[in-house]
C-alpha cells in the first residue's frame, strides 16, 4: 500500500480501526484532540460507537463495561486527564479485562502545559491507581512503529486480559509522517472470551465482571494469578532498539521523541570521535533490563535523556545494577532538548571535547 | 524564472486540509516576499491547534523584517483559547503593507477569516488553497472540492489560486509532485481556478519539468527540526 501522510494522532485513530477496535470512548484534551476527532468521523464507517463522554472518568467505565462485554475499546487522553481515569484503569486492571489506553503525554504537574513532555513515566509505569498491578507499556519512537504497535497492542491486551497503554509525547500525536499500514499477522493465539458479558442465552451461568472480593484469601490468590501474568509479560514483551554498543563510551537511555533528538547527537558526536551508544525502551513496563548486558564493561557512564526531570533513572540504576555511573539529563514542561544540549552532556562526563 | 510575489494581490489567505503544508508555505513565502518588498506583515490565524505554527518561527521572521501577529497574548503564551490578535485589522486596513494570512485546517480552521470577509473584495485578495495528495482525505478530486467548498461556504470567498504542495516530508519525491499536478489540474479544470505554484524542496523543483501549469517555488523546511 502506497505511504500517506499522517498526523500521529490521525494515525492513531486509523490503526486502531484497522486492529479492529469497535468502540472509542474519550473526551477532549489537548494535545490529543484530533484523536477522538478522527474516531467521530470513522467510527460509523466501520459500523463501530464513538462516544463523547461527559468526563474522562465516565469514559473509562464506558470503556470497563465495553470491554467486559468482550468488545475491542479505546479511550484517549492526555496526562492530566490520564490522572483522572486512574480509578477506572485500576478496576480494569483488577477485573481482568483487555483495553487500549492512548496518553499524549503533556507538561506537568497539575494542568502543566499543552506543549510535548515525557513527564508520565512514573504515571504509567507504576501505576497512579490503587493495587499490585500492572500495564503493558508501549512507548514508540515514531508514527510508523506507533501505527505497526497498534494491532499488538490490541492483541496483548486480549491475550493478557489486561489494559494496555500506546504512550506518545504531545510531538507523537502533533507531528506529520508518512505512513503505510502494512498486513500483519498475531503473534498471539487468541482465547475466546468465553468470560466476556454477552448474555447467557439460557444455556450457561452469569459471567460476572467485578473487582472486588472481600475474603482476604481469595485476594490474595487473585493476586498471585495477576503476578504471573506480569511476570510473562516481563518475560515475553519486552521490546527495546540497542543502537551503536559497540565500544560505547557513554550509553544513552531514551524513548519516543527524545530517541531521535539522542540519535541526532550521537551522529554528531560520532564525527567528532567520541563513540557514543543509545538503549531505546520501546515498552517502559516491562523495562528492558537484559539490554544493559550489552553495554562494554569499559564504558564510562550511563546517561538518561528525558523530556521529564529523571523519573526513568531508578528503573535505569536498578537495571544496571551498580556496573556503571548513572547521569541525567532533561528538559521539561514542554521544552525539548536539542541534540546540542545532549551532546554538551556527553562531552562533560568524557571529559570534554576530543 | 524568477518568483515575483509582488504579482499576487495585497492580502493572500493561505488555506487548506489539516497538514496539507499550509504553515510551511506561508512561512516560506513570507521568507521570500521579505526580499522583495518591505512592509510584509504574517497574520498567524491558526487557532484550531497549538502545534506547529507560523508563530513559532516569529523570532526567524521578525529578524527579516517580518511583522509577526498571533495571539493577543503574544506568540508564547500557548493557551488554548480561540484567540486572534486585535493588531490584525492594522496590516489588512494598511493599504501599504503585503499581508499573508496563515489560516487554520479544514473549514473549522477557516471560519474565522468570516468576520474578515468584508475586507476580502475581488481583485484585493488572494485565496490560496494548498493541496497535498498525500492526505488522506484529499487524494482525489472529489476530496479536494469538497474541502474547498466547505471552507468558501465558511469564509464567504473564492478560492483564487490552487498550491499544489504535495509532498512526504524529507521522502518527497518527483513523482509526488506530478501526482499532485495531475490532481491540481484535474481540480483546476473542473472549479476553473488556475494552478498558481507548485512548492516543493528545491532538491525536488530542480527535476521539474518545465511545462507545468504555475510557477516552481522552491521552499525550506522551516517548520520540522533536523531530528524529525
Amino acid at each position: 500500500m502506497a505511504k500517506v501522510l499522517m498526523k500521529g494522532n490521525e494515525a492513531i485513530g486509523a490503526a486502531a480501526i484497522k486492529a479492529g477496535c469497535k468502540y472509542f470512548f474519550g473526551y477532549p484534551i489537548t494535545p490529543q484532540n484530533e484523536l477522538p476527532e478522527y474516531m467521530s468521523k470513522e467510527m460509523p464507517k466501520v459500523g463501530g460507537v464513538f462516544l463523547q463522554a461527559e468526563s474522562e472518568v465516565a469514559a473509562i467505565n464506558m470503556v470497563y463495561g465495553a470491554a467486559g462485554a468482550g468488545a475491542r475499546v479505546m479511550t484517549s487522553s492526555s496526562s492530566p486527564g490520564i490522572a483522572l481515569k486512574q480509578e477506572g484503569i485500576t478496576y480494569i486492571a483488577g477485573a481482568e479485562l483487555p483495553c487500549v489506553i492512548v496518553n499524549i503525554v503533556r507538561g506537568g504537574p497539575g494542568l502543566g502545559g499543552i506543549q510535548p513532555a515525557q513527564s508520565d513515566y512514573n504515571q504509567v509505569t507504576r501505576g497512579g491507581g490503587n493495587g499490585d498491578y500492572k500495564l503493558l507499556v508501549y512507548a514508540p519512537a515514531n508514527l510508523q512503529e506507533m501505527v505497526d504497535l497498534m494491532q499488538e497492542a490490541f492483541d496483548a491486551a486480549d491475550y493478557y486480559r489486561n489494559p494496555v497503554m500506546m504512550v506518545g509525547d504531545g510531538m507523537i500525536g502533533q507531528m506529520m509522517e508518512p505512513i503505510e499500514f502494512k498486513e500483519s499477522v498475531s503473534r498471539f493465539e487468541l482465547p475466546l472470551k468465553d468470560w466476556a458479558t454477552t448474555g447467557t442465552k439460557g444455556q450457561r451461568k452469569p459471567n460476572i465482571i467485578n473487582s472486588l472480593a472481600l475474603d482476604p484469601a481469595e485476594l490474595e490468590k487473585h493476586n498471585i494469578h495477576l503476578q504471573e501474568k506480569y511476570s510473562a509479560m516481563k518475560e515475553n514483551e519486552v521490546k527495546y532498539e540497542a543502537y551503536n554498543l559497540e565500544n560505547a563510551e557513554v550509553v544513552i537511555v531514551a524513548y519516543g521523541t527524545t530517541s531521535r533528538i539522542v540519535r541526532n547527537a550521537i551522529i554528531d558526536l560520532k564525527e567528532q570521535g567520541i563513540n557514543v551508544g543509545l538503549i531505546r525502551p520501546i515498552t517502559l513496563w516491562p523495562f528492558p533490563e537484559k539490554a544493559f548486558d550489552l553495554i562494554p564493561s569499559d564504558c564510562k557512564a550511563v546517561l538518561s535523556v528525558e523530556m521529564s526531570m529523571g523519573q526513568m533513572i531508578d528503573d535505569i540504576k536498578i537495571a544496571v545494577n551498580g556496573r556503571y555511573p548513572v547521569h541525567f539529563y532533561g528538559r521539561s514542561g514542554g521544552m525539548i532538548p536539542t541534540p546540542e544540549g545532549v551532546m554538551n552532556k556527553v562531552k562533560e562526563l568524557v571529559g570534554g571535547a576530543k | 524564472m524568477t518568483l515575483d510575489l509582488m504579482k499576487d494581490a495585497r492580502i493572500r489567505i493561505i488555506i487548506g486540509h489539516y497538514g496539507s503544508g499550509k504553515t510551511e508555505f506561508a512561512v516560506n513565502y513570507a521568507m521570500l516576499l521579505s526580499q522583495q518588498t518591505s512592509n510584509v506583515a504574517i497574520c498567524d490565524l491558526d487557532i484550531v491547534n497549538p502545534y506547529f505554527r507560523s508563530r513559532e518561527k516569529a523570532s526567524l521572521l521578525e529578524s527579516n523584517g517580518v511583522t509577526v501577529i498571533s495571539g493577543a497574548r503574544g506568540h508564547n503564551a500557548n493557551l488554548d483559547v480561540p484567540m486572534v490578535s486585535p493588531s490584525i485589522l492594522a496590516p489588512i486596513q494598511n493599504e501599504e503593507m503585503q499581508v499573508i494570512l496563515d489560516v487554520g485546517g479544514d473549514a473549522v480552521g477557516a471560519r474565522i477569516l468570516a468576520r474578515f470577509a468584508a475586507y476580502f473584495k475581488p481583485g484585493a485578495y488572494d485565496m490560496f488553497f494548498v493541496l497535498n495528495a498525500n492526505r488522506e482525505q484529499t487524494q482525489d478530486a472529489q476530496g479536494v472540492i469538497s474541502h474547498i467548498r466547505n471552507i468558501e461556504d465558511t469564509v464567504g470567498c473564492k478560492v483564487t489560486g490552487i498550491i499544489n504542495n504535495t509532498h512526504l516530508l524529507r521522502e518527497s519525491g518527483l513523482e509526488d509532485v506530478l501526482k499532485g499536478q495531475k490532481l491540481a489540474d484535474e481540480v483546476s479544470k473542473l472549479l476553473n481556478i488556475p494552478i498558481r505554484y507548485i512548492s516543493s524542496l528545491e532538491k525536488v523543483t530542480r527535476q521539474l519539468p518545465n511545462d507545468l501549469e504555475g510557477q516552481v517555488f522552491p521552499i525550506k523546511m522551516y517548520m520540522r527540526e533536523d531530528w524529525m
